[in-house]
């Protein structure tokens, strides 16, 4: 880009939107970035707000409808905060094919919400993955990062109650 | 880096590699390390130092030594035994047996058989390295031949002579529609256009494969070779290697590599002296099945909804930013420094007469031995099954394998004897696919497996194209009616209907193979199907009954 590019100020004075400039002007800020910058934002924020879209929108010079578009059409991206602490259960195929679907009720069922949800209290969000290749260890798990493999729902289970009581760092 | 100094680098770290009188490989790809095999790395470096063996005893990370579902797996020096389920609470033990060469006596129970015909019927090419170097150690890999090709490539060979060696390997791509790789090549080749691209399909999203991840996380720079060559012989000096977002430790290992490989001037301007100038860029996916599909996967590049589009224009002449564009998969990039290396006669001499070389599989659900195998093309189905996944579990019976994702189908016991290649599984109407494998036992329902593919073609639908978006809706109602008892024969008359109309009418790959594994199944187990709607009509024909009996009661009640 031969324009010098006049940045809009970003939408609070976190210093977090720092590594989101970085990555906008790592890509030259080419519309072509979007998405790397949208990785961005979410790994600094949480979750993707409208004042962070309509943001990355100016500075990218592209819609915000498109924004929106690209932010819903992928389902690595969430418009809504996430719990102090993430359960995702894999549904892949080896997963399913050994019970991942029953170990998924259970949690539900424990947690009183279902897949996307977070708990009232904003302790817990639950989610299902397509497959996070860990087939060999089915059914598998993920537990604020750590994967759990060969998941019993008796384990799975106390894990996240420890998880929430603040026994286990997270 | 000028070409002797690669030899250099391999000769220097060769020599330092066998001054060590031990050597100890711990697993340190995701599977593994979700086992806890990092604490195990930390814990054997502890328990050397305390012993002050420092000097003799190397500790490295590797690759995937493919039993994951034995892991964590630690290697001990060639011609030792090799641990599985090993704890970090083992590490001492493993210490302490490294001078004997059958192990620690202590540890018996975690020696692994390397004679079980897991082992012993694989041949590895593309991986022939992991699991035998530290993937992080440029140095390593360099020793392990890592650049060897494309210094050939760079110094002795033209790009015709590249792609002509490409093209009599027989190598076809490894994404799953198994296209000729060397005519691809060629094809961009020839494309008209001063700016080119290549770009490494690493979204591997079918559930149930993990061979690329474990490529990209143990041998990462086997796929920038291969990229480069590809490059080279193609006249781009640009590459993008498009991941998901789901394997961060793939992301980070790629990265890692693709700095040290500029560092080191292997990637970059003037590579090997000569004019040749190669960059290589990482873009993240995020949560999209689609996006393997190639046209979309360009679109997500290029920072937009993973849409895909109508070809021709094929990418090899017009795709990323309208310039021809080379997409091969993980795989297919990590089998080329081997062709070239090896030469292309070696290569074509392992397979079937239209299947060249080897194939990674991910062999996972109810079977064994779970993990990953490279198989020559050719070998039966019994034999990967029986022999390389040791039959199945609990002493139930085999019912079927799932090969190809949710574009493939499921083989049942009675083709199990075909011997492996890409037009026989097309024959019984599934697909080579990417490598996954997922056996199911006789517990398993086969309207619920369509049920399940169903739901994820449906819901990665992108929703371009009518037949893929209301098709794949209408199909799983009725998949899900059926296996809940509420089917009819009509229902399964308009289920095969719809499985054609969205076969032959869908835009891309995904709806146009989303039928599959309803046709298979319908193929091979339609009994499953009529069960459960005579079930079903047999549990309503009751409820009929009683409710016409109770409907007469209440029209008499309203008469009188």
């Amino acid at each position: 880009m031969t324009m010098t590019h006049t940045l809009p100020s970003a939408p609070t004075e976190d210093k977090r939107w720092r590594i989101v400039e970085a990555t906008m002007r790592r890509t030259g800020f080419e519309p072509s970035g979007l998405i790397e910058t949208l990785h961005s934002v979410q790994q600094a924020m949480g979750y993707l707000d409208e004042p962070a879209l309509r943001w990355v929108a100016t500075s990218l010079r592209v819609p915000l409808s498109k924004i929106y578009g690209v932010a819903t059409f992928y389902h690595h991206f969430t418009l809504k905060p996430q719990g102090r602490h993430t359960c995702v259960v894999c549904l892949g195929t080896a997963c399913y094919i050994k019970g991942s679907k029953q170990l998924l009720e259970q949690v539900e069922k424990k947690l009183g919400i279902h897949d996307g949800q977070t708990t009232a209290d904003g302790e817990m969000s639950l989610l299902v993955a397509r497959c996070i290749g860990a087939c060999g260890l089915a059914p598998a798990a993920v537990v604020d990062g750590q994967v759990q493999g060969k998941s019993e729902a008796t384990m799975l289970l106390d894990r996240l109650d420890n998880v929430m009581a603040g026994k286990v760092e997270s | 880096m000028k070409p002797e100094e690669l030899a250099n680098m391999a000769e220097k770290k060769r020599i330092l590699n066998a001054g060590y009188k031990h050597c100890i490989g711990v697993c340190m790809e995701s599977g593994c390390i979700s086992s806890r095999s990092d604490q195990i790395v930390a814990r054997i470096n502890e328990t050397v130092k305390a012993r002050g063996l420092q000097k003799e005893v190397r500790v490295m990370g590797v690759g995937c030594m493919g039993l994951c579902g034995n892991g964590p797996m630690v290697k001990v020096n060639d011609g030792h035994p090799m641990y599985q389920n090993v704890t970090p609470e083992h590490a001492q033990a493993i210490v302490q047996g490294l001078d004997s060469p059958t192990g620690n006596p202590e540890l018996k129970h975690l020696v692994c058989d390397l004679e079980q015909s897991f082992f012993r019927k694989q041949k590895l090419i593309v991986r022939s390295n992991s699991g035998r170097m530290d993937p992080e150690d440029l140095a390593d890999c360099v020793a392990h031949g890592a650049y060897e090709a494309l210094l050939k490539v760079l110094t002795e060979m033209s790009p015709i002579d590249v792609i002509s060696q490409i093209t009599a390997s027989g190598l076809r791509g490894r994404g799953g529609a198994g296209f000729p790789t060397g005519l691809k090549w060629s094809t961009v080749a020839k494309a008209g256009g001063a700016q080119k691209y290549v770009i490494c399909n690493g979204d591997e999203g079918d559930p149930g494969a993990f061979m690329d991840r474990s490529v990209m996380e143990g041998d990462p720079h086997r796929v920038l070779e291969g990229m480069a060559i590809a490059a080279y012989a193609v006249g781009a000096d640009h590459g993008v290697i498009y991941v998901r977002a789901e394997y961060p430790l793939a992301v980070k290992r790629l990265t890692k590599a693709i700095n040290q490989a500029m560092r080191h001037e292997l990637l970059g301007n003037g590579i090997f002296g000569t004019r040749f100038n190669f960059t290589v860029e990482i873009r993240l996916g995020a949560g999209a099945f689609v996006c393997g599909e190639e046209t979309a996967l360009i679109a997500s590049v290029e920072g937009n909804r993973g849409l895909p589009r109508p070809r021709p224009p094929y990418p090899a002449n017009s795709g990323l930013f309208g310039c021809p564009t080379l997409i091969n998969n993980v795989e297919t990039y990590g089998t080329i420094a081997p062709i070239i290396r090896e030469g292309a006669g070696w290569f074509s001499s392992i397979g079937t007469e239209k299947s060249k070389g080897t194939k990674i599989f991910a062999i996972t659900g109810k079977i064994r031995n779970t993990g990953l195998i490279e198989v020559p093309m050719g070998i039966t189905l019994r034999e990967i099954v029986f022999d390389l996944g040791g039959g199945i579990p609990d002493g139930k019976a085999f019912k079927a394998m799932q090969t190809g994702g949710p574009s493939g189908g499921c083989i049942s016991a009675r083709d199990l004897d075909i011997k492996l290649d890409y037009e026989s599984l097309a024959k019984i109407g599934s697909i080579m696919g990417s490598g996954g494998m997922i056996v199911m036992d006789e517990t398993s329902n086969m309207v619920d497996v369509a049920r399940f593919f169903m739901e994820f073609c449906m819901t990665e639908s992108c929703g371009k194209c009518v037949p893929c978006r209301v098709g794949t809706w209408q199909m799983h109602r009725l998949l899900d009616r059926i296996y809940e008892g509420h089917g009819t024969h009509t229902d399964l008359a308009l289920l095969k209907e719809l499985c054609d109309m969205v076969k032959n009418t869908s835009l891309c790959g995904l709806g146009q193979s989303a039928p599959n594994p309803v046709l298979s199944t319908l193929r091979h187990f339609e009994d499953d199907y009529l069960d459960l709607i005579k079930k079903g009509e047999a549990a309503r024909a009751v409820q009929n009954a009683d409710s016409v009996a109770v409907g007469t009661t209440v029209a008499l009640e309203v008469v009188s």
